[in-house]
């Protein structure tokens, strides 16, 4: 049975030659630290997980029954000594990765800005990141430039040795948005931001991936990241910029619906606000974005009155929502219009600021009926929507 | 009048012919196989006469070691169709390379694997551990039964009533897509319109009212029925961690129901508990099921622990070393399990101080856990071992485990859980730990106690196959699984794009195929042994030598475990009985006070099942006409005055001489 197993490995070393261990051998910088604190803790706990690995076949091979020589003391069953040993060395361990977990999260949290360019280069003034804004959709990525007014679909591409700050977020449901040669994870949620700053070392085309199932279209849902040189960047910006297709806040709308294994897309051109609308959803015409949303909450909302400022939804991506049992569905209706929200390229929408008309004083409230709900309790579902 | 459409969806629902899986061949050939299956046990049941028996003596049992019994059988059925699950999922994955899409499309595919988490955790490795913790732990702690027999009956078949559900979902519509914990946004109305998640809610819901109650009774037996002179300091180890994994259930499957329950309200009502808009938010779900979640992983894991202690210190017939620290390191567990939830989701963007919080929570409870291992080794220090196959399971355990609770530190770092999570390398990791944890430590307390249970021992031969090939078979499958997690694959792939992983998959899947090989021998193990049984059997009550209260009774037990109730002067109870030259009480027995049995928790679950299923439907008229049964048949209940009956003194005087003449026939 043993030489059988051995046997068996031969084939786990044969693959082991020519695999691609991108994790363990990265091209940029974050994720190579990271690397180290993989390969760090391992040893630590090795130092533990070893011996007692080698004293379970040891001590079952030497205390087996039918070995009489071995001493047998079977009332044996305490050790103060011993009892402080088994506890306080797995808790010298911990001591040691508590401090280097500390330390690391701190270092490597994709929220902070980065320090170096590599383990010898820290970052200069002149270094100014590239900015990504990037989308998850479903089931493609869309990768926006703001600092050069460019889009693409399922193909992200930065310079060798420039920070990159990625700002994150979804359409419809959550992904995560992971280039393991470039740096780890982080979730692409709706409706929400987060946030990455990584760095590529090496020049090179690595693979980018969605790594938090999102539906039937997962499996396609990659895209190419292109490390390049400065100029081939450069050139690859110019190249975007010669493609004939714009991507207006309607062209998002097409695009956001569902498809999978979707090809590369380049827009010469996108939309200012677009990034800022998909995150606070709503790039439909007319709906109340989040952020504005927040801001009225925020000097103490609406009242009663903002209870009616709905009206009755109309545009859905799947089937229409809406629950059997509940009202018909609805969306907050915008007050600010969007155009008004043009142009301003304030990376945050501010709030507005003369709140009284807002408050509704004055107004009366419009009668409360919600379409249709009698019959819809006892039918099931509803007709999908045809929008 | 069936041409009104309105009148049929008033009657039926959303459910339509339609809804049957027609159209997908593989799911037509289950459903052939299962309907023959099905029939041809139906048809031998009714042809045997055993409908009146096995109500009268299984199903309406409130005797807690039949239904241990019962509990084993679910969840040993239940691992067959998880695991053949699993290895749809392997030979896809083996398959969909180089162009090819495999043989399951999406739809299919996404089911597979949302059932095949579902059902080994809730179907198969918490029957498992709620039927161990069943048939043992009274005996264990020298009580006649649990402290709420009916109880125990209804919260068995509400645990039947989710299976059910969740085998209902291959055949009559569809099951989630949504990974085993069903996140939303994507398990909400707008991204799931359709039946799978309704099915996850209720076949969870009702399943976990099951467990819930079963772990106040489990609680409430341990802390109230031990018998004279067993302190808390003297339970078994098996008992500790039962009492732990009950007091755990108790206080997070709650909180499993209200998230469900929360989700069912967005889905059935159009409340914004999670959805993207009107103020909802998904990463509340995503913090409230780990909140349960967690704990869960203990839930499974702790009872594991206690059975290894049980049979290591048994088979190294010697004291458990460490004993005091045991229990200590069992509570630690017990309360940090509750404070590492968020290391699910680091990626989830929480600032880095949360994050290492989580993270460095998540480690301390390593060093209880390590110390158990350095307790259960030198338990085998100076012992003198027999490799029964408990045994063997424990070792392979404690090589595996360690494995498993490396990867799972280093996933507890979070800079390295950001490159590794949702790979492949975590799939690696839980099946490590669930697998080399808690199956292992299920199928050597499977071995330990099946003698007690049915009073012969179970088939060494086929036994120790099984073992290798399960053994073999676990480290093929999984070793491949985190060296592709290395290589930045992600989990829940259905279809791969580079060539060379490829020769992972095949190992993998030649690695699941010796697992099946090793679910086969385990079968032909409980066959076999049934065959032979009049070979292994065993007389005495105590074929392994054991130290604990179980073994003080015969094989199987009478209807009233113990005669006499034990007392108790020492841990290892029995071993102590033993050595002090304990002689069975012959005389002088007394008519024993018992509970009767009762049909109302099958049918109480029953409708709790048909309401799941009417809801899930949108069936709202027989949903509630489910309600009212459930109010009429549970306050019946409460009218029900033949709840207990003596055994007289007569019947146990004839069941205890039996046994006497038993172990004189056996010591000639």
């Amino acid at each position: 049975m043993r030489a059988l197993k051995l046997l068996a490995l031969l084939p786990f070393a044969a693959a082991l030659g020519g695999c691609d261990f991108v994790v363990l051998a990265p091209a940029g910088d974050v994720a190579a630290q990271q690397r180290d604190l993989v390969v760090i803790s391992t040893v630590l706990m090795l130092l533990i997980v070893l011996p007692v690995m080698a004293l379970t076949v040891l001590f079952a091979w030497r205390y087996r029954q039918t070995n009489t020589q071995a001493a047998y003391d079977p009332e044996w069953d305490h050790s103060t000594g011993l009892e402080l040993v088994i506890w306080s060395a797995p808790l010298l361990i911990i001591v040691c990765l508590g401090a280097l977990t500390w330390m690391g999260t701190h270092l490597l949290d994709p929220y902070r800005t980065l320090g170096r360019i590599d383990s010898n280069r820290p970052v200069v003034a002149q270094d100014a990141p590239l900015n990504v804004e990037v989308v998850a959709l479903d089931w493609k990525w869309l990768f926006i430039y703001p600092d050069y007014g460019v889009a693409t679909v399922n193909e992200l591409a930065a310079p060798v040795d420039r920070p990159i700050h990625f700002r994150i977020t979804a359409s419809s449901v959550m992904n995560s948005f992971y280039i393991p040669a470039l740096a780890g994870q982080i979730y692409a949620m709706p409706g929400m931001e987060t946030k990455l700053h990584a760095v590529a070392n090496k020049p090179g085309s690595f693979k980018g991936f969605s790594a938090n199932y999102s539906g039937a279209g997962f499996s396609g849902m990659h895209f190419t990241f292109k490390s390049l040189a400065s100029t081939e960047f450069d050139g690859w910006i110019a190249n975007v910029r010669a493609s004939a297709a714009k991507l207006t806040r309607a062209d998002y709308l097409k695009l956001e619906r569902p498809s999978s294994n979707e090809p590369v897309r380049k827009y010469a051109a996108v939309d200012n606000d677009l990034y800022k609308a998909i995150l606070n959803m709503c790039v439909e015409a007319g709906k109340m974005c989040m952020s504005e949303m927040m801001a009225i909450d925020a000097k103490g909302g609406l009242g009663h009155q903002g209870l009616n400022n709905t009206l009755p939804l109309t545009y859905d991506k799947y089937a229409r929502r809406g629950a059997p049992l509940g009202p018909e569905p609805t969306y907050v209706a915008g007050i600010c219009s969007v155009d008004e929200l043009k142009g301003r390229t304030s990376p945050d929408l501010a709030a507005p600021l003369d709140m009284t008309p807002l408050r509704g004083i004055g107004l009366t409230r419009p009668p409360f009926s919600p379409a249709n709900s009698s019959t819809s309790l006892l039918l099931g579902q509803r007709q999908k929507s045809d929008s | 009048m069936f041409d009104n459409p309105a009148l049929i969806k008033a009657i039926f629902g959303r459910l339509t012919l339609e809804s049957l899986p027609l159209h997908e061949p593989i799911v037509v050939g289950t459903f052939a196989v299962v309907a023959l299956g099905g029939v041809a046990l139906f048809g031998a049941v009714t042809y045997f006469k055993l409908w009146g028996y096995l109500w009268r003596e299984w199903f309406t049992t409130v005797d807690h070691k039949r239904i241990g019994i019962m509990y084993m059988i679910l969840g040993i059925v239940m691992l067959l169709r998880g695991f053949a699950d699993a290895i749809m999922m392997r030979g896809q994955q083996m398959l969909a390379f180089n162009g090819s899409e495999g043989y399951l499309n999406a739809h299919h595919y996404d089911q597979i694997f949302t059932a095949h988490g579902v059902i080994m955790i809730f179907f198969v490795a918490m029957p498992l551990v709620t039927g161990l913790m069943n048939y043992v732990v009274p005996l264990q702690i020298g009580a006649r039964d649990v402290s709420f027999p009916f109880l125990n009956n209804f919260s068995f078949w509400m645990t039947v009533g989710g299976a059910v559900l969740v085998m209902a979902s291959l055949f009559i519509g569809e099951f989630a897509r949504t990974g085993w914990l069903a996140y939303p946004p994507l398990s909400n109305l707008g991204y799931s319109p359709d039946v799978g998640v309704d099915y996850y809610i209720w076949a969870l819901q009702v399943a976990g009212i099951g467990t819930t109650l079963s772990g106040i009774n489990l609680i409430c037996t341990i802390v109230k029925l031990r018998a004279p002179g067993m302190t808390m300091m003297k339970m078994p180890v098996f008992t500790w961690t039962s009492l732990c994994t009950n007091v755990l259930i108790v206080a997070s499957f709650p909180v499993l129901t209200v998230v469900l329950a929360l989700l069912s309200l967005d889905r059935y009502v159009g409340t914004n508990f999670f959805t993207n808009d009107f103020g909802g938010s998904p990463m509340m779900y995503v913090n409230l099921i780990w909140i349960w979640g967690h704990p869960e992983v203990y839930i499974l894991v702790l009872p594991a622990f206690g059975i290894f202690s049980e049979v290591t210190s048994t088979f190294s017939g010697k004291r458990l070393f460490g004993y005091t620290s045991m229990v200590y390191a069992t509570v630690v567990i017990t309360i940090l399990s509750y404070l590492v939830w968020l290391h699910h989701f680091f990626t989830m963007g929480s600032g880095a101080s949360v994050n290492s919080f989580f993270g460095i929570t998540t480690m301390i409870i390593s060093i209880p856990t390590g110390a158990k291992m350095f307790n259960w080794l030198f338990t085998m220090y100076r012992g003198r071992i027999r490799f029964e196959l408990p045994m063997m399971w424990t070792i392979a355990f404690m090589l595996t485990f360690v494995i498993g609770g490396m990867t799972g530190v280093l996933l507890a770092v979070p800079p390295a859980d950001f490159v590794l999570h949702n790979s492949l390398f975590l799939v690696a990791h839980f099946h490590n730990v669930i697998i080399g944890g808690v199956l292992f430590g299920l199928f050597a307390g499977i071995g330990y106690w099946f003698p007690k249970a049915f009073g012969f021992r179970l088939d060494p031969f086929w036994g120790k196959l099984s073992f290798w090939f399960w053994v073999t078979g676990f480290f093929f499958a999984f070793m491949p699984l985190y060296v592709l997690g290395l290589m930045g694959v992600t989990r829940r792939l259905r279809v791969f794009d580079d060539p060379s992983l490829q020769i992972w998959f095949i190992i993998a899947g030649f690695g699941a195929f010796l697992i099946l090989l090793g679910i086969g021998c385990m079968l032909m193990q409980f066959a076999v042994s049934f065959l032979r049984r009049e070979q292994l059997r065993d007389v005495t009550g105590d074929p392994w030598n054991g130290r604990t209260l179980e073994w003080a009774t015969s094989s199987p037990p009478p209807d009233y475990n113990f005669a006499f109730t034990p007392v108790v002067y020492d841990n290892d109870a029995w071993f102590d009985m033993k050595r002090r030259g304990y002689s069975r009480p012959l005389t002088g027995f007394k008519p024993i006070h018992m509970p009767s049995n009762t049909g109302t928790g099958i049918i109480l679950a029953g409708l709790a099942t048909a309401m799941g299923f009417a809801l899930i439907w949108y069936i709202w008229w027989l949903a509630a006409l489910c309600v009212i049964g459930l109010f009429v048949v549970a306050i019946g209940h409460t009218f029900n005055y033949h709840r207990d009956f003596d055994i007289p003194a007569d019947e146990v005087v004839r069941v205890e001489e039996a046994r006497t003449r038993l172990i004189a026939a056996g010591a000639k």
